[in-house]
């Protein structure tokens, strides 16, 4: 069964079509990537996934259950987390304590006036085996507005992580990366992917980091779905290379 | 190593300070009423502060929950029965009340838009104190009521007119609040207030229901605000329409500011400045509070993290 299926979703500003007729569907386990030229509506369709607005139309099911007008959070705590294009973390607290609220919320404490021993050890371990799993646990007690800039985006993944999500949506994860930063990252993605099985769509620029990652890869042009398949499909296909080179080639 | 132990004194450090106030206030020319007006408006300011410091969102209009804390607890002492204890619930719950169902109207409005929502409704109490003069006594106050001495049946505490035993029931007022504050900061509720405070986007895609939380520490602090609220008319034995004021409210997010917003103890050092100097400019001069926005104004433009942050940038450095 699909994770997440999207059925022929859109998205109008006004006159302005952001997102048309597009349809998605995910499958356990699967790394989708979407790619597109700029302005193609992708960080719009994330965000129609997400709840940060709904449709205009269609529809959106995430693990069987119909979302499509449920508020962001509660889609968070059925399973769904997300990062940012610009990286949105807490940036005067520590790295520790960035994740520790993503654990809090996910173990259902955000409302505790106190939590036990036995639970503030859970959580503890939790946070600690988050860290790990993204390679900051030697930094879990630096300000993460201090780290550099892959770090925080690693931070930002972290605390996404901490939620227990089965589908992670990461919206551009390399944007603004130095080559070893991306390396890092793409590694990072790819470990919780292969090693650690999650359910991840990413929007991403970088050709060499899609193609290295991606089970399949839908393509967005102009709001609409131009293409999808696995990436050797999309390599091969017309169509997308006219969108990526401009309509002339 | 001189750091953690400077940070292990502080608060057995604050907590000496204000025990021992009466004792070294008056030698420095001080008198123990003034540390009692210290120690309410302190209160006042930390409820601001809880919501402006530690959930970022500002109110403006705090000061329509201090004066309905205040007015609370005038009517519960002149209609109700004699008893200090109950009139401050009665001011509290009156306060909080109000502020849980005004919450709840003004928590989708963010920034300049929540603090002009705060500002209207503090000036609507306001008005109806100064208007309706035949309950609330208009723009002479509510008067003819008096704070009663602690009864506890074996033997009774004279608040009235014992200058020190009064101080020493509003500290303990004061710390059992303030100790509250501490405890819901350090739970997992407080943390995510930092959150939103942080980060409001983060915070909803972490599954943070940002209304939800914004309007419970919205409300927590209200009750704080009536709180402290009650214990004003207490100290002066009158509820002043003047408290519901947005001067007022304006008041309590300059001690707050001052001090230092992000820290707990900001706002006390605030309050302390700001009453000390009011008292003792008020006596050379009734601009006074052009001296004390001159320092307001010298502390935002060359310490934006308040006396208080200053200090610990200090030591960090």
């Amino acid at each position: 069964m699909s994770v997440l299926e999207v059925k022929s979703a859109s998205k109008r500003f006004g006159n302005l079509v952001a997102v048309r007729d597009v349809s998605l569907a995910v499958a356990k386990g699967e790394l989708r990537a979407i790619i597109g030229p700029n302005g193609a509506g992708k960080t719009t369709f994330f965000n129609l996934i997400c709840g940060s607005f709904p449709p205009s139309g269609g529809q959106i099911s995430f693990d069987g259950r119909d979302i499509t007008r449920l508020a962001a959070h509660k889609r968070v705590k059925l399973g769904m987390a997300r990062t940012f294009q610009i990286t949105e973390i807490f940036p005067e607290l520590t790295v520790f304590e960035n994740v520790r609220i993503g654990a809090e919320v996910a173990g259902g404490y955000r409302l505790r006036p106190w939590l036990r021993r036995a639970e503030k050890a859970a959580i503890r371990r939790d946070v600690e085996a988050t860290l790990t799993l993204a390679g900051l646990d030697r930094k879990a007690d630096r300000l993460v507005g201090e780290l550099s800039h892959g770090d925080q985006r690693a931070a930002e993944i972290a605390t996404a992580l901490a939620l227990r999500p089965h589908l992670l949506l990461l919206d551009e994860p390399t944007a603004g990366m130095g080559d070893q930063e991306t390396y890092d990252i793409t590694r990072l993605i790819r470990r919780l992917h292969r090693d650690s099985n999650f359910t991840i769509v990413l929007i991403e620029h970088d050709m060499r980091v899609v193609f290295h990652l991606a089970d399949r890869i839908s393509v967005l042009d102009q709001g609409s779905l131009l293409a999808e398949g696995t990436p050797q499909e999309i390599a091969a296909n017309e169509a997308v290379q006219a969108a990526y080179l401009g309509k002339a080639a | 190593m001189n750091q953690r132990l400077l940070s292990s004194l502080r608060l057995p450090a604050i907590w000496a300070l204000l025990l021992l106030a009466p004792y070294w206030m008056t030698p420095l020319g001080g008198y123990t009423a003034l540390g009692t007006r210290v120690l309410v408006l302190a209160l006042g300011a930390m409820s601001v502060n809880f919501l402006l410091g530690f959930t970022g969102v500002l109110s403006f209009g705090h000061a329509a929950y201090f004066g309905l804390g205040a007015y609370g607890a005038g009517f519960a002492l002149k209609f109700l029965a004699p008893s200090t204890p109950l009139s401050i619930l009665c001011g509290m719950l009156l306060g909080g009340v109000a502020g849980a169902v005004l919450g709840s109207l003004i928590v989708r409005r963010r920034g300049v838009y929540f603090a002009m929502v705060t500002i209207a409704f503090g000036q609507v109490f306001y008005y109806i104190a100064f208007q309706w003069s035949s309950v609330t006594g208009g723009d002479d106050g509510l008067r003819g009521f008096s704070r009663q001495p602690l009864d506890f049946g074996l033997f009774t505490i004279d608040i009235l007119s014992n200058a020190n035993a009064f101080y020493y029931f509003v500290l303990a007022c004061f710390a059992l609040a303030v100790g509250v504050m501490g405890f819901v900061l350090g739970s997992p509720f407080g943390r995510t207030m930092i959150a939103i405070r942080e980060n409001e986007r983060r915070a909803r895609f972490l599954g943070i229901p940002i209304e939800l939380h914004i309007w419970i520490a919205f409300t927590l602090s209200c009750f704080f605000m009536a709180y402290a609220g009650s214990l004003y008319a207490m100290v002066n034995n009158f509820a002043d329409p003047r408290g519901l004021h947005y001067s007022q409210s304006g008041d309590f997010v300059m001690m707050a500011v001052m001090g230092g917003m992000r820290r707990f103890w900001g706002p006390l050092l605030g309050a302390a400045v700001f009453v000390v100097l009011q008292d003792y400019l008020s006596s050379i001069t009734v601009n006074w509070m052009s001296f004390v926005g001159f320092l307001f104004v010298f502390v935002v433009l060359f310490f934006p993290r308040g006396l208080l942050g200053v200090l610990r940038q200090r030591r960090e450095a």
